[in-house]
Formats: structure tokens, C-alpha cells, sequence
């Protein structure tokens, strides 16, 4: 049992929420075990995204706990439970347009690498150091994504794809233990998406990452997840592992109708 | 002078804050900007009487009409030349910017006219005070009418947006733009229709504040505009029944400020409380929330 | 890892830009060049391109709306002359005197910051813009019926008259309501002008490029990601405010000691005076930090230079400030640049060429 406890990384229970009398996530429960890609799924609407918000703070839930690596982390701020280890990317891609691709991995390592305003504004000996250390991090991840040479670039101008990527680079900066991805593949056409799908894969081996996504694209899906989790008009529909739950027939009548 | 005097001047004074903040509110509601031009149409309005009545000796009545059909000119030019263009700039601030160079021009233009000594502005009120309880409280007419606008102001513009067609656009352009584009609304018209009312309404408040308070500048429309801008914030940026209660609050509270603690110190208070409501409540007294989607 | 030399380089130019400026200008004064109108200005240059690069950190950097700069900018011109006034016997070595007196200006005017921040900057939207204006009309107006004198008990306050300090004779009025502070020493000058300016720089361009100002920027470019990845956003907000307020108080000191008379008049320091500073932060462009000095620089001038048109020139700013803003922003008009840049020109005339 305390082995078990152990290797779970995410649990969440009953975790509920209302808007003006609409139940958009209603008694919602999930285990994602440590190193687990795990997938959360569902028509439009389900209130997939919606559950993202309630786990990374930017809404209160009406109900309902949030546990990470056994830490409560249910009515923390959204900026306190990154820190504690959640990490996240957004449906609508939310760079920072206006920073140069190498200074959005930095501002996600801002909280790892501390020295204070007046050694930056005096450009003190230790201002010279962690900006030195920040800059080989932040290439390391930028190596991962493919993305070292456009380290100078804009944001904003990437190409959507590697906004992407940018993205979840940024996240991984600020190391965190369980990785949530909104719609990774989104817009991308089939060859970024398999493209996609190695990266995740990647990032998973190579962070040792614990991994929760959100994807309409059932290739992906398929191809990655080990469990799934469906969302239907915000209650749990079912859980189980990929292939299972894929062929349950509730969940396709879900997804095309009666 | 009674207590009770000092309030009725105060909604008198709010009455007019209301009617200027009505274009604040109304064009931030629709076309999501502020209009610091505002305070200067106010200025035209009254000079417009002014030239009509004291130096070409029209009809007051025909002055009033004369100068509600040049603000509302002057508003559709304005938006036409100088905001129209700006729509979809990357920030905000850029329109924010030219609504001053706008107010800039038209404060100049009128220095240049009217010149910078102060005029005195005969009033449009040909009412005579009424004395109650034993000549204890003086109501001027002045303030009647003054009250009086504001009122039917507020029922028929309010009747307006919720009975009528155009009003039901501005309505619409107000919750979404994109969405009424695609529902057939001329949006680029409800925002000329916006601009037409507010500068309408800011003349008639231009000669009501000149009646009440008879002296004219160019620079006479800067401090109620800020003023009334405040209350349009004060009663929640984007809501009519808002702008009347902001507005009304507002000038009772700088009126008994003034009377009861401190002339110098009455704009010191209006702003703290002010600060003070924000800080409770953000939105305003009755402003609706806007949450960004995540 | 080429882009660490260029922002160097940028860097460089502004610094030699205001330097440069500063050699030539004393180089043509000590020919006499320069008329006296012209010298006079100098220092109001100083003052307001150090208000554009402050109000750009707000404005520009953090995203925020700022229209009471010039509030700030009082605080620090009155704390700053308040504390020359009572110490111009005290402190006879006037450099040491005006490096406190700016000192106090900022803090002061920095510790205002924070305190109108704290609860401000917690929410999102436009409030700051309006609460700063509310403030900076509250500073103005405050001080314009402040008087404070000095007498062997110590100082005292009024909010009424003069009378009503009760001072003893020796007393001294140090602010005497609307009439201001009278006898400031005049230690403001092109020079100290010019090392402000250079020193308002220096702190504004490291700050933004050091961990501290890579997060207030990614605030401004997007809060909710910033708060994803755990930036610790109020905190941010207000380092930025209150850094930008002491700034503005610093211009403030320096716009006291260039008078004898320091008047919290509406033309110095109201709400017209704070939408003057934001106009040259706009036109520089949002968040160029040379290019609003460029812009406080020549609007300034820009009046001066048209005194021959005399009544005309104020309005003709106007509608040079509108055509300027269409010029610069209006998103059709910027589509028509694109296609007709002098760039493709010279490329299509190349081109023709070749053929």
C-alpha cells in the first residue's frame, strides 16, 4: 500500500467546480502515476481545459483536493504550485512574444538561479556568474527542442510549430515533477504532429517527466498514452488504460453521438 | 446656506458630471477607448451658444439646437479622422494619445477664436428661483432644468438602447465586435451613432454647466471632463444607470466638501473616495467583471 | 550566443547619443552659439527625457497605464527643496547637499509608488491608470494647501493658512501653500542634468536585461503564462512602479533646483503635465527607450522652434502629434509604408536597372 502511495505522483478526488449553476467539472478523480504519460480526453466542452485550470490555481475548486508527491496543493496560488512542481502548457499558445526565444527558457528558470536587483543593475561579479549558468541551461533545453538557432529570435516570430515546442521548453525550465500539456498538437499538420509525439516521448525518457495531456488528435493519443481519462459534460465517462478505453463502446457514442 | 442646499447644488453639479460621463461610459463601452476629447466638445458646445447668442444675438433656443448639431459634427469628424484609422493598432494607448492631441487642437483652436480671458456666459435658463420653506431653501431654475435633462436623458436613453434597433447594435457591439460583424451589424456605423449621442449630450451639458456656472474658457471643459470621466468610473465603466449615480455622487460630495471642510481640499476628497471605492470594489458601483479566458 | 554584443551595442549608442549631445552643446555655449532661451532649455530637457525613460519602464516594460507621473515628479521636487531649504546652512558643500536632496526625492517619491501600488497593482485592467491620475491630482492640490514652518520647537503643519502655524518670529515658512517653497538653492545644472539622465539610463537598461527585468516583462507580455511558470507577479509589478516613481522623483529634484520657486502649479506637475510625459513614450514607440528621449527631446523643442508662428504654434503641435500617431500606428497606413518603403523602392529601381 505505502508503495503504491509512493509511486503516484498526482492525485486528485472529487475535485468539482461551478459556474453560475453550470457544473462544468463535477466530482472529477485522477491517479497519474511517476513517469506516466497519461491522457485526458473528451468532446469540446467536456471541461478538459477547465480541469487544467483548477490544478495549476487559476480557479478555486468548489471542492474536491489535489495531492502532488503527497503534498496538498489544492488552494494554492497559481505561481505557488509551480514552484511545488506543476508545470504547464496552454490551448491558445502563451509565449512571451516580445522576449527573444533564449529569454522565455530564462524567465522559466527564474526561480533555480537567484541573484538580486542591485548585482543585476550594477552588473556585479555574481550578476556575470548566474547569467553565465542561465544561458548554458536555457541552451541545453533549446538544444532539446531543436530550437538553439533561433535563440535570438523574437518569439512571436517563430513558425506555430516551434511556438509549440518553445513553450514546453519554457515550461521544463522551471523543472518540474509532472508535466501538463493542453492541446500539444493543435494546428499542427500530420508530420509535426509524429514529429510532436517523439519530442513527448523524449521529453519523458529524458526528464524522467510525469505527463498529462489534454489532445483531441486520437493518433497521438493512441500512439503515446498509456491510461486515458474521458470527460464527458464534466463528469468522468471512464478511465482505463489506452487501448480499453478506446474501444469502450460509451466512449465512442461519446465522441460521434447516438 | 442649509444643508439641504448644498446637496440639491450637488445633484445639480452631478447631474451634469452624469450627462458628460454618459459619453465617457458609452463610447469606452462600445469602441473600448477613452475619449479625452470629450471634455473639450463640452467647450465647443457652450461656445457655440455663446457665439450664437451673445455675439450674433440668435434666439437662445435656436443657439441651443445650433449647438447640439455642431458637437454632434464635430464628434463624427473626430472619430472619423482621428480614431477611425487607429482601430486594430497594436495598443491602446495609441488612441488614448491622439483623443489628446484631438483635445489639444480643439483647446487651441478655441484660444485662437475666443481668445484666453474668460467670457461671460448668459444663462439659457429664463426660469426663475423657487423659495421653499419660508425662503430657507432656494432652488434655482438653473438647477430645475439641469435636474430635469439628466432625467429624461437617462429614461429615453435607456429606452433607447433596450426598444430600438440601433440601440440593440450598440448593445450588441458593446458585448462583442467580431460577433456582431458577423451578425449583420454596421459596426463602423454604431460607432458613429456612439460618438453622434455622447457629443450631442456633451453640448447640452456644456451650456447646463456654463448656465450654472457662467463664466467660459477654453480650458473649460478639461476639469469637468476629468471629473466626469472619474465618475463613469465610479458608478462601473460601460453602465448608464453608473454614469447617473457616479456623477450624481460625485458632485454632492464636492459640493459638502467644499462647503464643510475645505474649498481648496474638495478635489482632494472626490479623488480619495474615489481611490477608496476602486480599491473595494474594482469595477465600480455597478460594473459588470471581465474575466480573460485561459 | 551573438545577441549578448548587439544589445551592447544598442546600449552603447544611447549612452554615446546623450554624450555626444552634452560635448557639442558645451563645445557651441563656449562659442557662444547658443542663445540664452536655448540654455534655459537645457535642463527642462534633462528633466523630461529622464521623465519619458521612468514613465517607459511603467508604460513600456511593465504594460501598465500610468497618468499621474507627474505626481511623482512633485513629491520628489518638494521633498527634495524641503530638505535643501532646511539644510542649505547646515550642508555648505553644495554637491554632497543635492546628491542627499536627490536621494530623498526618490525615496520619497519611490515609497509613494509602492504605497499607491500595493493595493492597485493587484488587479488587472486598467486601474492603475485611473488611480494614478486620481493621485496625482490629490499630491498637487495637497500641496498646494500645505504649510509647513520651522521655529525653535520644530516644524509645523497646516493644511489652512500661514497664520495658523503659529510660529514664533525667528520661525521660518519652509512651504507656504500656493506660493510653494521659495529660496531653493539652485544646484541644478546641464551638467548634473546630463549625469542623471546618463544614471536614469544606466539603471533602467540593466535592470531590463537582468533576471528581474525579464520578469517584469514577461508579465506585460503575458501574466497568466507568467504566473504558470511560478513569477511572482505583484512582486514584480510594484519593483517596477516604484523604481519608475523614484525616477520621476528624481527629474523632480532636479526640476527644483533649477528654479527659485518650486509651485505645485497644474502646468508643472497636473494631469496635462503626466499625459505630456506618456505622449513622448507613445510617439517614441512603446517600450523604446532612445526613442521616447528622442521624443521628449523634440516635442519640447518643437514649441520653441515655432515661436515665430506664434499664436499658430501650439496648434499646429497638435495636429503635427495626431499625424504623427496616424503616421506611426494606424494599421492601414503602416500596410501602404510596408509597400512603399524607400527600401523596395531602391530595390525596385536595382531591379530595373538590371534589366
Amino acid at each position: 500500500m505505502s508503495e503504491l502511495l509512493l509511486t503516484n505522483l498526482l492525485n486528485v478526488t472529487n475535485l468539482s467546480i461551478s459556474f453560475g449553476g453550470l457544473r462544468a467539472v463535477d466530482n472529477f478523480d485522477i491517479t497519474v502515476k511517476k513517469g506516466q504519460l497519461y491522457g485526458l480526453i473528451g468532446p469540446n466542452g467536456a471541461g478538459k481545459t477547465t480541469v487544467f485550470n483548477l490544478l495549476t490555481g487559476v480557479y478555486r475548486p468548489d471542492e474536491g483536493k489535489v495531492f502532488l508527491d503527497g503534498e496538498n496543493i489544492t488552494n494554492l496560488k497559481t505561481m505557488d504550485i509551480n514552484k511545488a512542481g506543476v508545470g504547464r502548457t496552454f490551448q491558445n499558445i502563451r509565449l512571451f512574444k516580445k522576449l527573444s526565444v533564449l529569454d522565455n527558457v530564462k524567465v522559466g528558470l527564474h526561480n533555480r538561479y537567484h541573484y538580486n536587483t542591485w548585482e543585476g543593475i550594477f552588473r556585479l561579479p555574481k550578476y556575470r556568474r548566474i547569467e553565465k549558468v542561465m544561458n548554458e541551461e536555457a541552451y541545453k533545453l533549446l538544444k532539446v527542442f531543436d530550437l538553439e538557432n533561433e535563440a535570438d529570435y523574437l518569439a512571436g516570430n517563430l513558425p506555430y510549430g516551434k511556438q509549440r515546442k518553445l513553450e514546453i521548453a519554457r515550461t521544463l525550465a522551471t523543472d518540474p515533477k509532472l508535466l501538463l500539456l493542453d492541446e500539444p498538437a493543435a494546428g499542427m499538420n500530420p508530420n509535426e504532429t509524429k514529429e510532436l509525439m517523439e519530442t513527448i516521448r523524449f521529453v519523458r525518457d529524458e526528464f524522467e517527466m510525469t505527463i498529462l495531456l489534454i489532445e483531441h488528435d486520437m493518433k497521438l493519443v493512441a500512439g503515446i498514452c498509456e491510461e486515458l481519462t474521458v470527460l464527458n459534460f464534466g463528469k468522468t465517462l471512464m478511465s482505463g488504460e489506452t487501448n480499453e478505453v478506446l474501444n469502450d463502446s460509451r466512449v465512442i457514442t461519446a465522441y460521434l453521438g447516438e | 446656506m442649509s444643508f439641504i442646499n448644498y446637496v440639491i447644488n450637488g445633484v445639480s453639479l452631478g447631474s451634469i458630471y452624469a450627462i458628460i460621463a454618459l459619453g465617457y461610459t458609452m463610447v469606452y463601452g462600445i469602441a473600448r477607448m477613452l475619449n479625452f476629447a470629450h471634455g473639450d466638445v463640452i467647450m465647443v458646445g457652450a461656445f457655440t451658444v455663446f457665439f450664437g447668442v451673445s455675439m450674433q444675438g440668435f434666439n437662445p433656443f435656436v443657439a441651443v439646437l445650433l449647438s447640439i448639431a455642431v458637437c454632434i459634427t464635430l464628434g463624427i469628424t473626430i472619430e472619423f479622422i482621428a480614431y477611425r484609422p487607429l482601430r486594430g493598432a497594436a495598443s491602446s494607448l495609441v488612441v488614448l494619445i491622439t483623443a489628446i492631441g484631438v483635445s489639444y487642437f480643439l483647446q487651441n483652436l478655441a484660444l485662437l477664436i475666443f481668445g484666453a480671458n474668460p467670457k461671460s456666459f448668459t444663462s439659457m435658463v429664463p426660469l426663475n428661483p423657487i423659495r421653499l420653506a419660508g425662503g430657507q431653501i432656494v432652488i434655482s431654475g438653473e438647477t430645475i432644468v439641469t435636474i430635469l435633462s439628466c432625467l429624461i436623458i437617462m429614461i429615453s436613453l435607456t429606452a433607447f438602447i433596450k426598444k430600438t434597433k440601433p440601440g440593440q447594435a450598440m448593445l450588441a457591439v458593446s458585448e462583442d465586435k467580431g460577433a456582431a460583424q458577423l451578425m449583420g451589424i454596421n459596426v463602423n456605423g454604431t460607432i458613429t451613432l456612439t460618438f453622434a449621442i455622447g457629443s450631442g449630450l456633451a453640448a447640452v451639458a456644456g451650456i447646463l454647466l456654463c448656465s450654472a456656472y457662467p463664466s467660459l474658457s477654453p480650458y473649460t471643459g478639461s476639469m469637468p471632463g476629468i471629473k466626469a470621466f472619474i465618475a463613469a468610473v465610479f458608478g462601473g465603466i460601460g453602465s448608464i444607470p453608473g454614469a447617473l449615480i457616479g456623477g450624481i455622487l460625485l458632485g454632492v460630495i464636492e459640493i459638502l466638501g467644499r462647503a464643510y471642510i475645505s474649498s481648496q481640499l474638495a478635489d482632494v476628497i472626490v479623488f480619495m473616495v474615489l481611490i477608496f471605492v476602486l480599491l473595494v470594489k474594482p469595477t465600480g458601483i455597478l460594473g459588470r467583471k471581465l474575466q480573460e479566458k485561459v | 550566443m551573438d545577441k549578448i554584443p548587439k544589445i551592447w551595442r544598442d546600449n552603447l549608442i544611447t549612452y554615446g547619443m546623450v554624450i555626444a549631445i552634452y560635448a557639442v552643446m558645451q563645445i557651441l555655449i563656449s562659442f557662444g552659439l547658443v542663445s540664452r532661451l536655448m540654455q534655459g532649455l537645457l535642463v527642462p530637457l534633462c528633466i523630461y527625457v529622464i521623465l519619458a525613460i521612468s514613465l517607459n519602464l511603467t508604460v513600456g516594460i511593465l504594460g501598465e497605464l500610468s497618468l499621474g507621473h507627474a505626481g511623482f515628479m512633485c513629491l520628489g521636487a518638494f521633498a527634495g527643496a524641503f530638505f535643501s531649504k532646511i539644510t542649505v546652512e547646515a550642508i555648505t558643500f553644495s554637491p554632497l547637499r543635492f546628491f542627499l536632496a536627490i536621494v530623498i526625492g526618490a525615496v520619497v517619491a519611490g515609497f509613494f509608488g509602492f504605497l499607491i501600488g500595493m493595493p492597485v497593482l493587484r488587479f488587472r485592467g486598467d486601474y492603475l491608470a485611473i488611480v494614478t491620475l486620481a493621485f496625482g491630482e490629490i499630491i498637487k492640490n495637497v500641496i498646494n494647501a500645505l504649510f509647513v514652518g520651522l521655529d525653535d520647537r520644530g516644524f509645523h503643519f497646516s493644511l489652512s493658512d500661514r497664520a495658523s502655524l503659529g510660529l514664533y518670529e525667528d520661525g521660518e515658512v519652509i512651504i507656504n501653500g500656493a506660493q510653494g517653497i521659495i529660496g531653493t538653492p539652485q544646484d541644478s545644472n546641464f551638467t548634473v542634468g546630463i549625469v542623471l539622465v546618463l544614471l536614469t539610463l544606466f539603471i533602467v537598461q540593466n535592470l531590463i536585461r537582468s533576471r528581474d527585468g525579464r520578469a517584469i516583462m514577461s508579465i506585460r507580455d503575458n501574466l497568466i503564462a507568467s504566473e504558470s511558470i511560478g513569477i511572482h507577479v505583484t512582486k514584480y509589478k510594484l519593483m517596477a512602479f516604484s523604481i519608475s516613481a523614484a525616477l520621476a522623483g528624481v527629474a523632480g529634484v532636479l526640476y527644483s533646483h533649477n528654479l527659485n520657486n518650486v509651485v505645485a502649479s497644474p502646468r508643472a506637475f497636473g494631469y496635462n503635465m503626466s499625459i505630456m510625459i506618456l505622449v513622448f513614450v507613445v510617439l517614441g514607440g512603446i517600450g523604446n527607450i532612445r526613442g521616447s528621449m528622442i521624443a521628449a527631446v523634440v516635442l519640447t523643442l518643437l514649441p520653441e522652434m515655432m515661436r515665430g508662428l506664434d499664436r499658430y504654434r501650439m496648434l499646429i503641435y497638435a495636429i503635427v502629434l495626431i499625424v504623427m500617431m496616424l503616421f506611426n500606428w494606424s494599421p492601414q497606413i503602416l500596410a501602404w509604408r510596408e509597400q512603399h518603403s524607400i527600401k523596395d523602392l531602391i530595390g525596385r529601381v536595382r531591379g530595373r536597372s538590371r534589366v
